[in-house]
């Protein structure tokens, strides 16, 4: 049997010594959407930070492994090279710096590591364009810095743009759905389900059902305390929808009910 | 997981790519400076006894002065004695005639900087006088200048062939008494560039200099001059590199420029002199006194990246002398491990409705202090002069220091003034962004600095941009994490 894209097994993290993640277990197949659902301070975006190797997360102890490779091995960029791509819940400004030569420059890095030829700069506008259009991004906006100035919407339109350029295979969207009106939740959820494929697969993190409502997912798991207390198909979000954590956070040492 | 902080560490190790010399034989004088020296030197250039009493004249001023302290630089106390005050390329004793007659060593040197000599292979639409320690060892394209009027050439030639221009505006905008440095530099200064632009004349290519120190235990003093008579145009650019040397070298020189009635200078710096290695060791030494005078509707525009040097000392600033005149300056500094910058602008409106602009862009890793020090001064009758001033300061790391010392003098009350000022650190989230996207550290930093300094970048001619962006990542080189 083919290896799954993404394996986790007993994950622990830490920040500032403080634990977390508290032994993550999950895996997803390649197409695969998966979700992970929880309460405020849960761990969603630890778990989603782990995976992309940001800074100042330590790591205590279990494994990932991505593609069969030991993913927590790897540097950040490496793992953006080798597909991974995370979807920021607060967009980073870059004042200065144009969003399309910021692109151009990153999907040529993947594109080399991938052994893929670089794009040149016809090619990639030419890419972009459509890729503009998937959501609803203008081609000022395309040119300004990146996220400088940016309504929230437009910032979170902006990383799906980013994530359809960047083609990954394992797509991590924190929060993606904070902050957005209906239409941009619309716009979003229209972006990230063009991406969806056999190849492709992706950790939504999300605090509410309502994202769901627009990209169905296959599993839902519910994170609380740092563990993963119940896994089950999109109609489990519902479940949440209508009863909320309250029966996780009562009984929190209720582990792997899956 | 790495922290931020040991990543600086770890990863800050510059390489200077122009840090080899060239052997070449020099006819040099011993260390020292007397008036003896001064004499040597002026008679070694064949000079009018008018220089000659310019340089004594200085040199005696220069004796009785104290050296600046009130930067916010520190470095021991500069033996002057000890110093060589003129060193030439032996085989140009009595100048090149052509670029044929240029030692080859040499024309492998600037070619080995990308600065290549030879006019069928210089870059297009770029005329270049090269100074080597304390001559001109070639000017190119200076014929073809020629044809239009256009004066441009080495310091030392402009006194044999136009002896009144340099006359008339020798000192005019810096005199002599007007610092330590620029006292020194008028009794010893060597060599440099003139440049002199006829009325009405748009200058047809850019004019360059490109500096090079690459003697030992040598001072570079070189005097520019840059005149546009009224209605000209000119943009003119400077490049410095030294070799990599243990000790330091003292660079002092003084640029002058004059833009009469509706003229126009653009002028352009990339200084990359040699920085020291990572310890502070070694390293050029960078006073430089540079100053523009501007007459009715005219414009001096100044331009600098400075990357290099131990220790920078620099203030190009604009006279407004003339109503309507308009007076800018773009500074990009960037100082890492050891290096300490202290620079900026004086612009002086004098005319009426004189304007001035000042972006500066101050970037600090390692253990380097940068400061911006600038004055604005509106004088009496400056009615209705404007000034628009924004200083930004990045930090990279936490062992790196950014000052800013604005000075604001305004004397008439119809002024209208604006400063801005920001201080930012790249942010390890900025950074982790650009890698989650796939960029490496290198070039997510080089990316980050050049968006910073974007405002000032976009005024630099074009080919300059170009270097002035890679010798910003160069010099950057893991100095983050």
């Amino acid at each position: 049997m083919q290896n799954p894209m993404l394996k986790i097994e007993e994950l622990s993290a830490s920040v500032d010594g403080k634990s977390i993640l508290k032994g993550i277990n999950l895996e997803i197949q390649a197409g695969e959407v998966h979700a992970v659902m929880g309460p405020n301070g849960s761990g969603k975006s630890t778990l989603a930070s782990v995976l992309a190797g940001k800074p100042g997360y330590t790591v205590t102890g279990g494994k990932v492994t991505y593609q069969g490779k030991n993913l927590l091995e790897l540097a950040p960029e490496i793992r953006a090279r080798e597909g991974i791509f995370l979807g920021f819940q607060y967009p980073v400004e870059l004042p200065g710096v144009s969003n399309l030569y910021f692109l151009k420059a990153a999907v040529n890095a993947v594109r080399k590591h991938q052994g893929l030829e670089e794009y040149d700069a016809v090619d990639f506008l030419e890419l972009a364009k459509q890729k503009m259009e998937l959501v609803e991004l203008s081609t000022a906006l395309t040119q300004r810095p990146v996220n400088v100035g940016f309504s929230g919407g437009e910032k979170k339109r902006n990383e799906i743009f980013q994530m359809a350029l960047l083609n990954p295979k394992l797509a991590i969207l924190d929060e993606t759905d904070s902050g957005l009106d209906i239409d941009a939740l619309r716009i979003v959820a229209q972006g990230v389900n063009a991406q969806r494929g056999p190849s492709v697969s992706m950790l939504l993190i999300t605090h509410y059902q309502r994202l769901l409502e627009y990209i169905q997912p296959d599993y839902v798991h519910v994170l609380v305390g740092g563990q993963i207390v119940k896994s089950g198909d999109h109609t489990l979000a519902l479940d949440l929808e209508e009863h909320g954590y309250a029966e996780f956070l009562s009984a929190p040492t209720q582990v792997g009910a899956a | 997981m790495t922290t931020s902080s040991e990543h600086i560490s770890e990863l800050i190790n510059r390489d200077y790519s122009a840090g080899w010399s060239t052997n070449i034989e020099q006819d040099q004088l011993l260390p020292g400076l007397s008036e003896e020296v001064i004499r040597f030197i002026s008679a070694k250039k064949n000079e009018p006894s008018w220089l000659l009493d310019f340089r004594l004249k200085a040199y005696r001023l220069w004796q009785k002065m104290p050296t600046p302290k009130w930067a916010k630089v520190h470095y021991p106390e500069i033996d002057y004695q000890s110093i060589i005050y003129y060193s030439a390329p032996k085989s140009s004793k009595d100048g090149p005639k052509s670029l044929d007659e240029v030692d080859p060593e040499l024309l492998k040197t600037y070619e080995k900087l990308g600065i290549p000599l030879h006019e069928r292979a210089a870059l297009a639409g770029i005329a270049v006088d090269a100074v080597f320690d304390s001559v001109s060892v070639a000017t190119t394209f200076k014929a073809k200048l020629a044809t239009m009027g256009v004066i441009f050439c080495s310091f030392s030639e402009a006194v044999q062939e136009h002896p009144e221009l340099i006359q008339k505006y020798l000192g005019s905008v810096v005199p002599a008494a007007d610092n330590f440095y620029a006292a020194l530099n008028s009794a010893v200064f060597t060599d440099g560039s003139f440049v002199y632009i006829p009325k009405g004349v748009r200058c047809p290519m850019e004019l360059s200099t490109y500096f090079r120190i690459n003697a030992a235990k040598t001072g570079q003093f070189e005097r520019t001059l840059v005149v546009a008579d009224e209605g000209s145009h000119v943009s003119y650019l400077e490049g410095c590199t030294a070799p990599m040397r243990d000790e330091n070298q003292l660079h002092a020189a003084v640029v002058e420029l004059i833009a009469l009635d509706n003229a126009q200078i653009k002028y352009s710096t990339v200084q990359n002199w040699y920085p020291g290695d990572k310890d502070g060791k070694g390293g050029i030494y960078n006073f430089v006194t540079k100053r523009g005078k501007c007459a009715t509707n005219a414009k001096i525009s100044w331009t600098q990246v400075e990357t290099g040097s131990a220790i920078t000392w620099k203030y190009p600033s604009c006279i407004l002398q003339g109503d309507n005149s308009v007076g800018e300056f773009y500074s990009v500094a960037l100082t890492n491990h050891r290096q300490q910058a202290d620079t900026g602008t004086k612009m002086i409106h004098i005319g009426k409705n004189t304007t001035s602009t000042i972006v500066s862009k101050g970037i600090s890793a390692g253990h380097g202090q940068n400061t911006y020090r600038g004055q604005v001064k509106i004088l009496k009758g400056a009615e209705n002069a404007r000034n628009f001033t924004r200083c930004d300061s990045m930090l990279i790391g936490s062992s790196a220091g950014a000052h800013t010392v604005p000075y604001v003098e305004v004397r008439n009350h119809s002024a209208t003034l604006e400063h801005e000022a920001t201080t930012s650190r790249i942010g390890e989230d900025q950074l982790f962004y650009c890698l989650q996207r796939g960029l490496s550290e290198e070039d997510a930093v080089s990316m980050i600095v050049n968006g910073f300094c974007k405002e000032v970048l976009k005024e630099l001619p074009m080919e300059f941009a170009v270097e002035a962006q890679k010798l910003l990542g160069v010099s950057l080189e893991g100095a983050i994490g």
